[in-house]
């Protein structure tokens, strides 16, 4: 068996080191494996990806990334080893051109392949290099979303985590953004994304980790939860079924 | 009323508009009003001033270039003592700023400076006196330029220097790898984490440059007016003025803030007296932030 993309072990963090958010929390992603992050409001969700990704503090535990520990190291670094992550809000410079919001993230690139890379991200996205130089801040709701995952995509990520992609777009656009995500999906890349749209992150997820409170309270693959009416009902608010 | 007092106020709009640039650079990245910016200018020129004696020292009199009034010593002295602004700059940042930017309080930080720029400047008055001192004490004929206004050519010197730094500022944070990050940092320094950036260099990068053009801006001033330890502390408030005004962050908006600063101030010497001068900056402060707090290019905040 191969290495896990992502380790978790026991981690605790938040934003005081008396009251963690996160309460040993353990996950583990193998390569390709797509896992979706659920659960109710304020349940530890973003906290917990955003400490992955080096942007709220850790206060015990570890995280391996691609077998390193990458515990205490600092969040631009990640993005530069191919850690991907997709903020929930304000996930684009709004005043900066489309086309600079990718070189930036191209910046992390050798030089040589920066150019190709950003072509080859416009291919993925059509409606964005139409649009490349336009100010990031005048795209509509999804074509900024889409830019936010653009962005993250450019540094050429291994591991792809996105903080509730599709919150606040209409279901037309979220059905537009996972559709995005599996064509994404296809390159072999593993991804871990929090979602509130239960049912759409269950359809696209391989396994599921229900977090209440900070804590894992069920772990499964996807359509077993989706399945399972007792979890929708106790965890998720009855949205799953 | 003639038209020079509008030449005036270009002269004086380009110098601010120099300093402005570094101000809103700084102010957009540090993300706190840092007062010790005026004592940037007053210590770059007065290093240019040392460097230039010691210039002196070892190719004796310096020799004017042209039809202005002094020599390629204070280019070459302009030009290092930029640079070593920059590392005193960037050495503040170190030895005060970055040790009380973790706490998150923008007062505390905007109150350090301040305290940072009264020690400085008393010890420029301490080293060198606050006896106003000339980097030429020739006297220029002032050229003229049609329609009444008349330019002497160190101030015509000043308009094109400030031009082309100016430019190139602008440039190279529009194109440049590193004038990117500035950008993304200044609007939102979490993304820029996550997309790769190193917010530390970026502050340090910005502090170097702020300093830099600090330093360009009082070795202007000094050049067209006189060089003393106040001289920083005094072009703060147009300064600002100018950058808020222009919209924090924007180049070309303390490009123009400084041009409507030094014009509105020279305008206003005509009619109220050159003793209001100093209110004039003051009443644009006022103004932009009860009116259009986000200034003419501003974003948000």
């Amino acid at each position: 068996m191969s290495e896990p993309v992502l380790a978790v072990d026991n981690l605790n963090a938040g934003y005081e080191a008396g009251a963690p958010i996160v309460r040993g929390v353990s996950l583990t992603l193998m390569p390709g494996e797509i896992v979706a992050l659920l659960g109710p409001n304020g349940a530890g969700k973003s906290t917990l990806i955003k400490a992955i990704a080096g942007l709220v503090p850790k206060f015990g535990g570890t995280v391996e990334f691609e077998g390193d520990d990458i515990t205490g190291t600092q969040a631009h670094e990640l993005a530069r080893r191919g850690l991907g992550f997709v903020p929930q809000t304000e996930n684009v410079f709004a005043w900066m051109t489309v086309a600079d919001n990718l070189r930036l993230a191209a910046d992390v690139l050798p030089r040589a392949e920066q150019a190709g890379q950003i072509e080859s991200v416009y291919a993925l996205f059509p409606d964005l290099a139409r649009q490349r130089e336009l100010a990031a801040g005048q795209l509509s709701g999804g074509q900024r979303q889409m830019l936010a995952v653009a962005r993250a995509l450019i540094a050429r990520p291994r591991l792809l985590m996105l903080d509730e992609a599709s919150a606040g777009l209409s279901p037309l656009l979220v059905r537009q953004v996972f559709a995005k995500l599996k064509e994404i999906r296809a390159s072999g890349i593993t991804i871990l994304l929090v979602e509130q749209n239960v049912r759409a992150a269950l359809s696209f997820a391989d396994r599921a980790l229900i977090l209440v409170e900070g804590i894992v309270a069920h772990e499964g693959p996807a359509a077993e939860i989706a399945r399972d009416p007792a979890i929708a009902r106790l965890y998720l608010g009855g949205k799953a079924a | 009323m003639n038209l020079q007092f509008l030449a005036d106020g270009v002269i004086m709009g380009a110098l601010i508009a120099l300093g402005a640039v570094g101000v809103t650079l700084t102010y957009s990245i540090l993300r706190f009003a840092n007062f010790a910016h005026g004592e940037f200018i007053a210590w770059g020129t007065y290093m240019t001033l040392a460097i230039v004696a010691a210039f002196g020292v070892f190719t004796g009199p310096a020799h004017p270039i042209g039809a202005l009034s002094f020599g390629w010593q204070v280019i070459a002295a302009g030009v290092i003592a930029a640079l070593l602004t920059g590392l005193f700059a960037l050495a503040l940042d170190y030895l005060l700023f970055s040790r009380l930017r973790n706490r998150g309080n923008a007062i505390v930080m905007v109150m350090a400076s301040f305290g940072a720029s009264m020690a400085l400047r008393s010890l420029l008055e301490f080293f060198f006196t606050s006896r106003p001192q000339y980097f030429s004490r020739d006297i220029q004929m002032a050229l003229p330029m049609g329609l009444g206004i008349r330019l002497t050519p160190d101030q015509i010197f000043l308009l094109v220097m400030t031009a082309v730094i100016v430019i190139a500022t602008e440039r190279f944070i529009t194109l440049s790898p590193a004038g990117r990050a500035m950008r993304a940092v200044s609007e939102n320094p979490v993304l820029a984490r996550v997309a790769g950036v190193d917010v530390g260099r970026v502050i340090r990068a910005a502090s170097m440059l702020g300093g830099a053009l600090a330093c360009a801006a009082g070795v202007m001033l000094g050049l067209t007016v006189q060089i003393r330890p106040f001289m920083g502390f005094d072009l703060l408030l147009p300064l600002f003025a100018a950058a808020i005004l222009g919209g924090i962050g924007s180049v070309p908006g303390a490009v123009l803030g400084g041009l409507i600063v030094g014009i509105s101030e020279s305008l206003g010497v005509q009619i109220v007296g050159a003793d209001y001068r100093a209110a004039i900056a003051f009443l644009i402060l006022i103004a932009v932030l009860l009116l259009k707090p986000a200034g003419i290019f501003g974003r948000r905040e």
